[in-house]
């Protein structure tokens, strides 16, 4: 192919990538350093406001926005360095919670409190869901021809919900009497509140997650397991070997592109773990990262945000990807270039 | 509930459509509205919607939309729905349209404590106020010889009587949902105690004498609640009185005619509706204003006729069809039982809800770092110092405060 035509073809999905990816990027990472606020002045006004039969006035002085002849608030905006980077990781009480060795301090601080949980999310549904989603794929393999179709749709469902309904489901059949809850108490005799403290509410995201992404694991396991080498297969069972001994060494090893595959979309998945807790309404307990530039980015009731610290939030955010898919892709590199 | 909005934005499109019935004339000028989706804004859309031409969208998410929305030239609503927090944004961006003149032409019928004036000038008509008041279990109280509660050391006792006798394992509710929720009720607690929430300058002021005591009180409540407040919001309140689960709950007079609904109410007739308990200076509550306002990109044409339909649908018929749906502000609201809370509260002396650009920092600051309190993770001055430096960074980015 001549330069030409691969340009032609490659030039499209550059040009949206460059649009929809790289100019957005670039454009957080700026506003990052920067801070964009109205000027304003103090003013003394006098308001009225209801009562039940009189009206309330009140004279006050107030900060005002300034306003340009147009009627347009007046805004500055000034290059502020590391600034909201350091709102946001809060270093100095950070530095001293860890030197004072106060775990506990350490985890009141809204950035730390947020990383320690996106990180467990992650790194403990990852396992869990490669073991379920092998665990269903073998199942589906193992599943007589003629009910394979109805197996597969029935294990897909999960994937299919969408996760904010999956998340308010599940909020509501634990929730306070929940169906599930009172299932429990009746079982178990006793009062049981799963939203009164941080360490069920997070069992209960993880569970929820790995029951949520399974599937999609499982479908790509099971597409790989139609490509397992027969042969080798049956040569095993004829050197007698078990079940396990051809799981392991024939079938995982076969695998193993695929395994990296899902935990690399897992990990950057759940590293923006986020519907969990707007579903569950958690955030007096659990934060996540995700949560955190949500948080930063809402107006309030009189309509100020934290644009610069919400980018700074996301650009943390995406090192904190980058960093963790350092490893997965690093095997892959390696077996890229053993490959040749 | 979304669904319900969604529902009764969709019936509403329709309604609009549709012929209409009872209204004095007929309004010529295509309007749009956009205002928060309770009750009580579809009671008052639904009489606008009779004159024609009208459509309204009524939006729990109204507040983030409607910056922007007024902000366009021309205005893509013409009539907003604010409250008193609300209003801060439209009014700071010069988005509104004084309403003098055009109060003097059609608003005769209005009561002099509708007109929300700012510097002089009319900026927006309310139509109704609400308030966080105290509601308890009537029969449940007498049962035990307990006298209404007046201040939360009453309720507190009352709590422990209930509990003690067996009768409810959780005898109070509380709106304690992290964020704007459990801010409301510790500005509920503080203005109560008196305190003052700003020095000069936009400076933070809560971590003192008062700010602590609103929130001891606060975790004494916690003691006779169901384990989960943090998650616990109006309606989920609401649904606990009505099952029968809590005695006592401070809760917003709006969800008044819920607690006699007999289609989901258990407790029907069974409420009492009383003051908001009172602090040291004043009851444990805030005024809040629910009213119109008109965008200032518009056409005097479209203003006028803007107006003339706001004040249909604010008029006597109306109120009288929704009297018990909200505590209007009207000649021809006759308040009655389910009214006397918010209006016993307002004459003991609550006070407004101070709204302004810093208080939206300081309430969201509050509504975060709040429960690290009551789930113990800090005491009181640390958290009330954390939450004063919370709102400083913000404050600071927001341009409130100079570096």
């Amino acid at each position: 192919m001549n330069f030409r035509t691969f340009a032609a073809f490659v030039g499209p999905s550059v040009f949206m990538m460059l649009l929809f990816i790289a100019f957005p990027l670039v454009s957080v990472f700026k506003q990052s350093f920067y801070v964009t606020q109205p000027l304003y002045e103090s003013v003394e006004i006098e308001t009225c406001t209801p009562g039940f039969l009189t009206q309330t006035c009140v004279t006050e002085t107030v900060s005002q926005p300034q306003l340009d002849e147009e009627g347009k608030i007046i805004t500055q905006t000034q290059f502020v360095g590391w600034e909201s980077y350091r709102n946001v990781l809060e270093p100095e009480r950070a530095w001293r919670a860890i030197s004072d060795g106060n775990w506990n301090v350490l985890s009141t601080i809204n950035f730390w409190k947020a990383l320690r949980f996106t990180l467990t999310f992650t790194l403990i549904t990852l396992p869990l869901v490669i073991v379920c989603g092998l665990g269903i794929a073998v199942m589906i393999n193992n599943a007589a021809q003629a009910i394979r179709g109805p197996v597969i749709f029935i294990s897909l469902l999960p994937f299919i919900i969408t996760p904010v309904i999956g998340v308010l489901s599940v909020n509501w059949l634990f929730r306070g009497d929940g169906i599930l809850t009172a299932l429990l108490e009746w079982w178990l005799n006793r009062d049981i509140a799963l939203f009164a403290q941080a360490w069920t509410i997070e069992i209960l995201m993880m569970l929820y997650r790995v029951w949520h992404v399974a599937p999609f694991a499982a479908i790509v396991f099971y597409a790989g397991l139609q490509t397992v080498n027969q042969d080798s297969l049956e040569s095993a069972v004829i050197d007698g070997a078990t079940r396990w001994q051809r799981m392991k060494y024939i079938v995982i090893p076969h695998l193993m592109p695929l395994i990296i595959f899902v935990s690399m979309i897992h990990l950057m998945d759940s590293y923006r773990v986020f519907e969990e807790i707007v579903g569950f309404a958690s955030q007096g307990y659990v934060i996540s990262l995700q949560w955190l530039t949500y948080d930063f980015l809402v107006p309030d009731q009189a309509g100020n945000r934290s644009i610069s610290r919400a980018s700074a939030s996301a650009m943390l955010t995406m090192i904190g990807i980058a960093i963790l898919l350092i490893f997965p892709l690093r095997r892959t590199w390696r077996d890229h270039k053993g490959g040749h | 509930m979304k669904l319900k909005t969604i529902l009764m934005a969709g019936a509403m499109s329709f309604a609009a459509a549709a012929a209409w019935a009872d209204c004095a004339y007929e309004n010529e000028v295509p309007l749009k509205s956009l205002s928060a989706g309770f009750e009580a804004w579809k009671a008052v859309t639904d009489a606008m919607a009779e004159c024609g031409n009208f459509s309204a969208s009524l939006d729990q998410e109204f507040r983030e939309k409607q910056p922007e929305a007024f902000a366009a030239n021309p205005a893509l609503y013409q009539i907003g729905g604010v409250a008193n927090e609300t209003m801060i944004p439209l009014l700071n961006a010069g988005s509104l349209r004084p309403l003098d003149d055009l109060v003097e032409k059609y608003g005769q019928d209005l009561l002099p404590n509708q007109l929300i004036k700012v510097d002089g000038k009319i900026m927006a008509i309310a139509m109704m106020v609400n308030a966080q008041h105290l509601m308890y279990r009537s029969d449940v109280l007498a049962d035990l010889g307990i006298e209404e509660p007046k201040t939360y050391d009453d309720v507190l006792v009352a709590a422990a009587k209930i509990k003690e006798a067996g009768v409810m394992n959780y005898p109070i509710g509380g709106t304690f949902k992290t964020g704007w929720n459990l801010a409301q009720e510790f500005v509920n607690m503080y203005m109560g105690e008196g305190g003052e929430f700003f020095g000069e300058g936009n400076q933070p002021s809560i971590n003192n004498e008062q700010g602590v005591k609103a929130l001891e009180t606060m975790k004494a409540m916690t003691e006779f609640m169901d384990p989960e407040y943090l998650v616990s919001d109006s309606t989920y309140v609401q649904q606990q009185f009505q099952q029968g689960k809590i005695a006592m709950a401070n809760l917003w007079a709006s969800r008044a005619a819920a607690m006699n609904d007999e289609t989901e109410s258990q407790v029907v007739g069974k409420v009492t509706m009383a003051s908001a308990p009172m602090g040291a200076a004043a009851p444990s509550t805030t005024i809040w204003w629910d009213g119109v306002v008109l965008a200032a990109n518009m056409s005097d044409e479209e203003a006028d006729a803007a107006f003339r339909l706001v004040m249909e649908g604010m008029d006597g018929e109306m109120v009288s069809a929704n009297n018990d749906v909200a505590v209007w502000l009207s000649p021809a609201y006759t308040p009655g039982d389910l009214a006397a809370g918010a209006a016993a509260s307002a004459e003991n002396g609550a006070k407004a809800y101070p709204a302004s650009a810093p208080m939206g920092v300081l309430h969201s600051a509050l509504g975060n770092g709040l429960a690290d309190y009551l789930t113990g993770a800090k005491d009181a001055q640390t958290t009330l110092a954390d939450i004063e430096a919370e709102y400083l960074t913000a404050a600071k980015e927001a341009g409130l405060i100079n570096n």
